[in-house]
């Protein structure tokens, strides 16, 4: 069952071949024989799960079933969980219990799947290595002495592991699908404003984008058919038909089913920066894609090279204003011993908050301030609007943009700990997708040293159907996505 | 000594009577429990979002149509961050470099003369909560509590230019802006809930000098006497320590009631740095020209042109077309009383609505929307006065009768009903008068040897005898014609 695709899942649940109640019980026993090496998951409640199990079997008896009815979904911690321990891999919200359904969660919920449990991240959401969680790293499944990346570490180790059929993330400058390319998973960014973010705690509001984690093109889409939607309650999130995202994902026998689709190289994916084994594979991919009939076209992103600099400055800027709220005032942690309320305020953020935290929201302060609003936030912005144009022309040659993921397989935990820059440099490929706000994947394209790899694929705004057909044709013909870590089968 | 300019500018945070807060869907009421009125978004639970409350915007709109000031296409709402315990998010949610309306001007009454004060801006924002440090029972001894229902509440900050002279055009700026959200129905003008709140920056200059002195800004004056004592205070102060050879430090000061003193909060050292920038939770905000001729289509007719229309339709003086148009509801009242008495009857008309009906709500502390008679009555009953039918003293008589008939009766039926009506008969009048003077030869006496009271208590005698109905200039007439 765990390999199962979950289309299978939800065929097996509706033919009553197995109930929601011991398909959770298996997950949950997996989780409770592997998690403690892996850390993936910060909260587990077998009793929650295995109610909503019920009730899910309650309604598979009644046939009141949507595609993912019954089926154990494991959420990123950033996700607010009505009665769940909602913690944001932060001592900060060590104690916090959501009273409130994030809207990715209520929809999850109203479709009958089953909340598993609440997945590590890095802190806040702050890093590329779920190194900066407050409770202590999670070690990729492929190699438990690496990082599964970030920063939804967890959600990919959790799926990587079979732990969980699936799980959520969110990507702020790549935090789902660096960690999907490092844990061999299918991740998705959707185009900013198809999910709602409404109940998922902000880290950098105009860049965050919730997605799935799955281990196929096709259970993402199922995922993302579940996720995507207007919210009212989120202003920024976008008003348009429903529509059905496995749409494309239709078989085919056709010898070249991907003829006339062109595909954008950009010549800045392919150069400086990304290590040969990785770039080996993404190449072998490419030679794939032309056998399926793609063409391949060069285009340039000339402002890519000033995207992790752009990044640093906005999305510090809206995080170091988005954690503000996190004062010890109304809910969550507070300093138990102070002099006076600025010094209740101090030493709450300097006991509750990590060491990167305090660096983004300092970077983020200091950006913002009279004198230098100008010079870093305003001129960033600009930055943000040309790596969009590039984007723009880019689109006008060609269908999907395609390139590596991340520059490395996984790096050893403690790796880049100590070294920021290098650590925000692993987000090299990923993080200009954020900042023009288009939809994205990352694939399973091979091994490198037994480590997995990823490959990216870009898409014009509101292309999710074909971003994931085109990954699902590739993952026809390979199976590179199909394996899974030694120990977790 | 030399002379002094006294130079202020005013900013205003009106509450918007919208039923929600601006950003989400609390109730905005006044007067519940502590933090019943505090949702998710209210109280900033972590992954909350705010909305767009459009309500609020249409009063800013509002606002912006009866000033004569520009309505933006897009405005934009920015953070402005700074940590305090009422203040959930750690910012607030405000709008900075683009407002919702540009300029504009209120036309201020000061004594004879009018002035028009250019307005600079007025913008949206969110109010914040409310800090408690008393009365939170004895276990809460050196607490304080966080009242977090006002959290969120709509606010329109509307900042005049430095265009006022004294305190008391102060004042007149302050209540011309607070009779005008309140006309076009933006904002309650409740001042001691804090509906209505006043800054005033204050600044003093030698006379002729051009560029402004260094001011100091006057926090959170909720009532016009305040704001009138405070500027007072300010400006003796600014000149006393100028004179004494010190400078003004530009500063943020409060006003104490008890004492009547202003004294520094904060000096501009002190002051923070807000980092503004753009809200990305909230799109730009788009008002296009559709929405804002359907504001100005339902727009009531605005004081400054009401009382021109008073002015030249019913020949009534600027200063009691002013009175009459202090709030909407009173303007409307009185051209309904208009519509009953006739407009030709415009004067009396208003001096019933000026002094009688005004003495009668004070004495019970009313507003004209709750007046014991109605226009409609007050109407009939001037409308009596008007065509002779009864006295002035017999129309006092009967308002208080109209008064107390819970809006039930009218006055003619009043008039009917006791016999009120005024005798104009000249022969039964005439009769009485001769009666009159053969019992009182000595008045008659007193008069023709000059004495003008014996007149006048004749004239008295005859209204005695006629219980008040006789019309008095008709007796007076009578009297002079027998006796002359």
């Amino acid at each position: 069952m765990i390999e199962h695709s979950l289309a299978d899942i939800a065929q097996a649940l509706a033919n009553r071949r197995i109930s929601s109640v011991e398909l959770t019980a298996l997950y949950l026993d997996r989780i409770a024989r592997h998690d403690p090496q892996l850390n993936a998951f910060i909260t587990v409640d077998p009793e929650r799960s295995l109610a909503q199990a019920r009730a899910a079997d309650e309604r598979l008896a009644r046939g009141d079933t949507q595609p993912l009815t019954g089926i154990p979904i494991a959420h990123k911690d950033i996700f607010c969980a009505r009665d769940w321990l909602t913690t944001c891999g932060s001592k900060m919200l060590g104690n916090f219990v959501s009273p409130y359904d994030a809207t990715v969660i209520s929809r999850f919920q109203q479709a009958g799947a089953v909340l598993l449990g609440k997945t590590n991240m890095d802190e806040f959401a702050m890093g590329s290595s779920t190194e900066t969680s407050f409770h202590g790293p999670t070690a990729n499944p492929w190699a438990l002495d690496r990082v599964p990346g970030g920063s939804s570490g967890g959600s990919a180790a959790a799926v990587a592991a079979r732990l969980a059929p699936a799980a959520t993330g969110t990507d702020t400058g790549g935090s789902i699908r660096q960690p999907a390319a490092l844990c061999n998973l299918s991740g998705m960014k959707p185009t900013y404003g198809v999910v709602s973010r409404y109940g998922m705690i902000a880290f950098a509001s105009s860049l965050d984008q919730a997605g799935p984690l799955a281990r196929s093109a096709a259970d993402c889409a199922l995922l993302l058919n579940c996720m995507a939607g207007f919210d009212e309650r989120d202003s920024t999130s976008l008003d348009r038909p429903r529509e059905d995202f496995a749409r494309e994902l239709t078989a085919t026998t056709a010898d070249r089913p991907l003829a006339g689709l062109r595909i954008g190289l950009p010549e800045q994916f392919f150069g400086e920066g990304c290590s040969p084994e990785v770039m080996h594979l993404v190449e072998a991919a490419i030679a794939e894609y032309r056998q399926l009939g793609a063409e391949t076209v060069p285009v340039s992103l000339p402002s890519m090279s000033l995207s992790v600099a752009a990044y640093y400055v906005i999305a510090p800027a809206e995080a170091s204003s988005n954690l503000a709220r996190f004062d010890g005032v109304r809910y969550g942690y507070r300093a138990p011993a102070y002099d006076d309320l600025t010094d209740m305020y101090c030493k709450t953020r300097a006991q509750g908050f990590g060491a990167e935290v305090k660096r983004r929201i300092l970077i983020g302060t200091y950006v913002l301030s009279h004198g230098y609003y100008d010079a870093y936030y305003l001129q960033a912005q600009r930055i943000r609007r040309l790596i969009a144009d590039d984007f723009a022309e880019a689109f006008r040659q060609c269908d999907v943009v395609l390139g590596p993921t991340s520059p490395s397989t996984a790096f050893r935990l403690g790796e880049k700990a100590a070294d920021p820059v290098q650590m925000y440099l692993s987000d090299i490929y990923t993080i200009a997708v954020n900042l023009a706000g288009l939809p994205a994947i990352s694939i399973p394209c091979g091994f490198a040293g037994g480590l997995p790899a990823g490959l990216q694929l870009i898409g014009n705004y509101f292309t999710e159907a074909r971003l994931l057909n085109v990954a699902h044709r590739y993952q026809q013909v390979t199976d590179w996505h199909r394996q899974c870590p030694p120990g977790h089968a | 000594m030399k002379h002094w300019e006294v130079v202020i500018g005013i900013e205003t945070h009106v509450q918007l009577s919208t039923a929600s807060k601006i950003f989400s869907g609390s109730s905005t009421a006044f007067g519940s429990a502590p933090n019943l009125q505090a949702n998710a978004v209210d109280i900033a639970l972590p992954g909350v979002l705010p909305v767009l409350n459009r309500a609020a915007v249409e009063c800013a709109i509002r606002f912006g149509l009866a000033v004569g000031g520009e309505v933006a296409a897009r405005s934009v709402f920015a953070r402005k961050n700074y940590f305090y315990p009422d203040l959930p998010k750690g910012y607030q949610i405000s709008q900075y470099e683009l407002p919702v309306v540009c300029g504009g001007s209120l036309p201020i009454q000061c004594g004879e003369n009018e002035k028009l004060i250019s307005l600079t801006r007025a913008h949206l924002e969110e109010d914040a909560g409310k800090s408690l440090h008393e009365g939170l029972g004895p276990t809460a001894q050196g607490r304080s509590g966080i009242d977090l229902n006002r959290a969120g509440t709509p606010l329109l900050e509307i900042v005049s230019e430095p265009d006022m002279r004294s305190a008391a055009e102060a004042v007149a700026y302050a209540r011309a802006l607070h009779a005008l959200v309140r006309w076009i129905g933006i904002c309650d003008g409740n001042m001691q809930e804090g509906s209505f709140r006043c800054d005033a920056n204050v600044s003093v200059r030698p006379a002729g000098e051009v560029r402004l002195g260094t001011r100091r800004e006057i926090k959170n004056l909720n009532s016009f006497r305040f704001l009138q004592q405070a500027i007072d205070y300010e400006v003796q102060w600014q000149i006393a320590t100028i004179e004494d050879g010190g400078s003004i430090e530009q500063s943020t000061v409060l006003f104490d009631p008890a004492s009547g003193e202003t004294r520094a909060m904060r000096s501009k050292e002190d002051a923070h740095d807000y980092r503004y920038f753009p809200d990305p939770d909230l799109l730009p905000l788009i008002v296009d020209r559709q929405w804002v001729e359907q504001v100005r289509a339902e727009l009531p007719e605005l004081p400054a042109a009401r009382r021109a229309r008073l002015i030249a339709d019913c020949g009534l003086s600027a200063y009691d077309a002013g009175v009459l148009t202090a709030s909407l509801d009173l303007a409307n009242y009185y051209e309904a009383t208009l519509a009953t008495a006739g407009k030709e009857n415009a004067k009396i008309c208003a001096n019933w609505v000026m002094v009688d009906l005004a003495a009668r709500l004070n004495r019970e502390d009313r507003e004209i929307g709750q007046s014991p008679v109605s226009a409609t009555q007050l109407g009939g009953l001037i409308a009596r006065i008007a065509d002779g039918t009864i006295s002035t003293s017999m129309a006092r008589k009967v308002f208080d009768e109209l008064c107390n008939s819970g809006h039930t009766s009218s006055a003619d039926e009043i008039i009917a009903r006791q016999g009120l009506q005024q005798i104009s008969d000249d022969s039964a009048l005439t009769a009485l008068i001769d009666d009159l003077l053969a019992a009182n030869p000595g008045m008659v006496a007193e008069f023709r040897s000059g004495k003008e009271k014996a007149f006048n208590a004749l004239v008295g005698q005859v209204m005695k005898a006629t219980r008040g109905q006789a019309n008095p200039q008709r007796v007076s007439e009578l009297l002079r014609r027998r006796l002359g």
